[in-house]
């Protein structure tokens, strides 16, 4: 099957090629992530500098530089996008070649001999640096790329030291342009190394901006007038090597050498992606991604990169005791005093007594909590959904039909979603979708968007089918939605008996074609609720008031005072992801360790260590905890499961045990009416306000108004 | 001649460095909605552009449709009185399947797509080396004289003509020429020019090509090599082949 990318070429399957120059060694049992390995052509070997080096066919000359331990300026070329070979800059002399040459665009030749560091490189670097200089306006100091500017960086290094350029015309001007309240324009300072135009069109989907005129009137835009509409649009901050394309909320905020950089795992979606916190004293300026090849390659979805804000407002500083119908501030005694009171008033005994977990909740105090409510006789943990057990999301790439049911991985995982993208563009992957319609930037074949419409799926009628079944490695990904569905039994009914029949293809020991995506960083149930008397929320906002009886005695523990706090007695301080190091398991089931970049506000504590002195003191019976610092919790982790502590490694299920699951899935869901309603995405744009540090997100809600509702947002040009 | 030339050094006199103009270019890259130019008036081929249309497309790949974009802009321009509006391109975009954004890529990027409206007359003047030194400065200033006096890229009063400098057509054979609407009119002298342009303003098409009286490029003196009658098909050969 023949897919077009329009305007640009397809990406050569050099992308990822660099990496496979270097690593050579077997990767480790039992390994499994959502990128495969490009197959591996034959080696050739060539002459850069006097050294040897062996490369892959097909590697471009500046991948065999780089193997060679030569470092090659450039603005245009970037691995992980096609190749332009606009900017010349990665100029380098190849012998018997007449002209310096492109590096970028030039395919490694086995025995050819490359110089990049002759009077000739050095020369041709200085005159294309002084054609890209003049047209660039000299205002470093007032431009946000300043000290992580490549052009700025690059002419210290290679341009000459003065300009022998005096255009009597001046210098070319380009207005900004309106890219939406997230990325800032200033198009004067545009090199035209299309680096945004192929990220948009290649990794993001959103074919709406491109290059219009020509020559030197040539510019960056959309032609019409229009926002960059696209849940992965901060990535083109990033990439832009220079200060053209800048972030709007972090405009004149901070300069990158006054920023303290830790690297740590983002918790907006479940896709676990791997950032840096640019942080400053106590405040979180901006985070960017970390590369991680096997997570989120390089790119963070736009809630990620920008939604810190949140992390200002309506924080929880002190604990809180209801008095009446208002929050009084106490000491941390006071506050353990109550809820030991609270719980001894309440009288709640055994099940009674329920903790209820929250999306932004990590490993560590999750197990705190289970561990305590445990204690307190109780096994009324809201934790669990209905399908838990299946595989998570895994092997995108290596799938070739997927089968989307109730999700809309654009808006709920938009780096994995770029995957599927970048899976659809370059191989024959066919996509279905039960569930609501959407633009999914990859085509796909719409079955329906209710239970009868899988039903129909799955007894073999209605599109899609054939191709599924045909399908060598057929991966379904469920979406959470369904779980939150009147039908949702009913379909998990249907999906596991479908997947029994046919585990000789869906679960296979190489092949688990049966996973789940989460939405959020933790996933609550609080939907299942029974009548407890007691109840601990552990960061839990997505709780239904009504389902908490009038009379039972609630604690909070949460950074954020939102939904959850409001029902509470007492709210007990915790921290934000930014702030504590703990463990985050993601969608594939990888565990990864953040860690804490800003010191938490106020009196607020780490969460699992406010859990465990809860009913700390001898004089309970229960007696404390048994573990004193983080370490111990996670040997207590390590008890429960060894792969929460095994890090950045996802474990695969074993075909057995997948088989064992559906087969519980299908016994828990057996006899489920059907309602038909149809399934509507849960997150429906990029930026639907889920977690409550986004409801606190002023960029967030900018971008809800600017995306969603096509108002004018608050942000002016120089906001 | 005097004046100008004294115009000039002042100007040059009193241009800095430090306060240099901006560069600005002779056509906006960027579209803005007008009331004669916005996605909202409707545009679509006739019956019979849309028959040409489905014939361009079909000398194509299917799935490389588009492929026929450009010849498929040229006939929305030739319907859309001369120009490529920006409903013209919607349109395209939406006939060969593809994003807008890559046909306005294509439409900015190639000159000879118009994106606003011009006159009835497109006058388009050639200035290009061979043209300028058979005398072609001459030419344009009198196009634009006898149009009342606009400048290249203007539309006179009443619409009938828009006049503006092309690069090099490829008849420099027969320079200085210009070009009105598809037709060539070749080895110009500002008087014949005048005549040219009259006889459009009067609604008469006069005849293209070389006003000088020649034929196509050849010498203007009269034939020096090939002047005898070329012989035909059959002539001179063995009587069985004739």
């Amino acid at each position: 099957m023949l897919r077009i990318v329009s305007s640009v070429s397809r990406p050569t399957s050099t992308g990822l090629l660099g990496k496979v120059a270097v690593t050579t060694h077997t990767p480790h049992n039992g390994r499994r992530s959502f990128s495969s390995t490009s197959s591996r052509g034959a080696d050739i070997t060539l002459t850069v500098d006097g050294k040897e080096v062996t490369v892959p066919q097909g590697s471009a000359l500046i991948q065999a530089c780089e193997a060679a331990g030569a470092t090659i300026p450039r603005f245009c070329y970037h691995d992980r996008l096609a190749i332009a070979g606009n900017c010349r800059m990665c100029l380098v002399e190849v012998e018997r070649s007449p002209k310096p040459v492109a590096s970028c665009a030039m395919p490694a030749m086995p025995g050819s001999k490359v110089f990049t560091n002759t009077p000739l490189v050095h020369e041709a670097r200085e005159g294309v640096m002084e054609f890209l200089l003049a047209n660039h306006p000299l205002d470093c100091p007032i431009c946000d790329q300043g000290g992580e500017c490549d052009l700025q960086d690059q002419s210290m290094r290679y341009g000459s030291d003065r300009a022998r350029f005096h255009e009597i015309t001046g210098k070319r001007a380009v207005e900004n342009k309106d890219l939406g309240p997230l990325v800032k324009t200033s198009m004067n300072r545009c090199i035209q190394c299309t680096r945004c135009v192929r990220f948009a069109n290649e990794v993001a989907g959103v074919e709406e901006l491109g290059t219009t005129g020509r020559g030197n009137d040539m510019q960056i835009g959309t032609y019409v007038a229009k926002t960059m509409d696209s849940e992965l649009s901060g990535n083109v901050v990033d990439l832009c090597p220079v200060g053209a394309l800048t972030s709007k909320p972090y405009a004149y905020h901070a300069r990158p050498w006054e920023l303290k950089n830790t690297e740590s795992i983002d918790v907006m979606d479940a896709v676990g992606s791997n950032i840096r916190i640019d942080s400053r004293g106590v405040e979180v300026m901006r985070i960017q991604p970390k590369t991680n090849d096997d997570v989120n390659e390089e790119w963070i979805s736009d809630k990620t990169r920008y939604a810190y804000d949140g992390l200002k407002f309506q924080r929880l500083t002190t604990p809180l005791i209801k008095r009446g119908d208002r929050f009084v501030s106490a000491t941390w005694e006071d506050a353990l005093a109550a809820i030991a009171d609270g719980l001894a008033a309440s009288g709640a005994k055994d099940d009674e007594i329920q903790g209820v977990v929250g999306h932004l909740t990590d490993a560590e105090s999750i197990v705190a909590l289970k561990d305590l409510i445990n204690r307190l006789g109780s096994d009324n943990l809201a934790l669990d959904q209905p399908g838990g057990n299946a595989a998570p999301v895994h092997g995108v790439e290596k799938a070739d039909a997927i089968l989307l049911i109730g999700t809309n991985p654009r808006h709920e995982a938009a780096v994995l979603n770029s995957r599927i993208r970048k899976s659809w563009l370059h191989t024959g992957l066919e996509v279905g979708l039960v569930g609501e319609r959407a633009d999914t930037t990859y085509g796909y074949d719409f079955i329906g968007e209710d239970a009868k419409a899988l039903s129909n799926f799955i007894a073999g009628k209605g599109p899609f089918v054939e191709k599924f079944k045909n399908a060598k490695r057929p991966l379904i990904i469920v979406g959470s939605a369904l779980a939150e569905h009147p039908d949702g039994k009913a379909m998990y009914n249907d999906l596991a008996k479908f997947v029994e029949k046919n585990k000789d293809k869906l679960v296979t020991p190489e092949w688990n074609g049966f996973s789940i995506l989460q939405r959020v960083a933790s996933r609550p149930a609080a939907y299942e609720l029974g009548f407890p008397k007691f109840i601990y929320l552990l960061n839990a906002d997505e709780v239904d008031p009504k389902s908490i009886p009038q009379d039972a005695f609630v604690v909070y523990q949460g950074h954020h005072g939102d939904l959850g706090a409001q029902l509470a007695d007492v709210c007990l301080p915790g921290v934000a992801y930014t702030e504590k190091g703990v463990t985050w398991v993601n969608t594939e089931g990888r565990a990864q360790l953040g860690r804490a970049a800003v010191s938490s506000p106020g009196a607020s504590r780490e969460d699992w260590k406010i859990i465990r002195y809860v009913f700390s003191w001898p004089i309970y019976r229960w007696g404390p905890l048994p573990y004193d610092d983080i370490l111990e919790v996670r040997d207590r982790l390590w008890d429960i499961s060894p792969t929460l502590v095994r890090y950045d490694v996802t474990e695969p299920t074993s075909q057995e045990i997948a088989i064992a699951g559906l087969k519980t899935l299908a016994t828990q869901t057996g006899g489920a009416k059907v309602a038909g309603t149809p399934l509507r995405n849960l997150s429906q744009t990029s930026t639907k306000l889920i977690l409550y540090q986004e409801r606190e997100s002023v960029t967030m809600a900018q971008c809800t108004r600017a995306f969603v509702k096509g108002e004018n947002y608050g942000f002016t040009a120089f906001a | 001649m005097l004046s100008r030339s004294a115009l000039s050094r002042s100007i040059l006199r009193t241009r800095l460095f430090s306060s240099s103009r901006p560069a600005r270019s002779d056509a906006l890259f960027v579209h803005r909605d007008t009331p004669y130019n916005n996605p909202k008036i409707a545009f679509e081929f006739t019956p019979e552009n849309l028959k040409r249309a489905q014939e361009i497309i079909s000398h194509y790949p299917p799935q490389y449709k588009k492929a026929a974009v450009i010849p498929l802009l040229d006939l929305g321009q030739r319907q859309n009185k001369g120009w490529t509006s920006i409903s013209v391109m919607n349109y395209v975009a939406n006939l060969l399947e593809m994003p807008p954004m890559r046909v306005y890529e294509v439409a900015t990027f190639y000159t000879m797509f118009n994106r606003e409206p011009i006159g009835e007359h497109f006058v388009q003047v050639c200035t290009t080396t061979p043209c300028m030194l058979r005398g072609s400065t001459e030419i344009l200033d009198t196009v634009c004289g006898h149009l009342g006096g606009i400048k290249p890229g203007q539309t006179t009063k009443d619409g009938k003509f828009t006049v503006i400098e092309v690069e090099c057509q490829g008849a420099c054979s027969n320079a200085p020429m210009f070009v009105v609407g598809d037709d060539f009119y070749e080895d110009l002298t500002p008087q014949s020019t005048k005549k040219i342009l009259d006889a459009f303003k009067k609604g008469e098409k006069p005849k293209p090509g070389p006003q000088s009286g020649r034929l196509t490029s050849e010498n203007s003196a009269g034939l020096t090599a090939l002047s005898s009658k070329p012989y035909g098909p059959g002539e001179f050969c063995l009587p069985e082949f004739q």
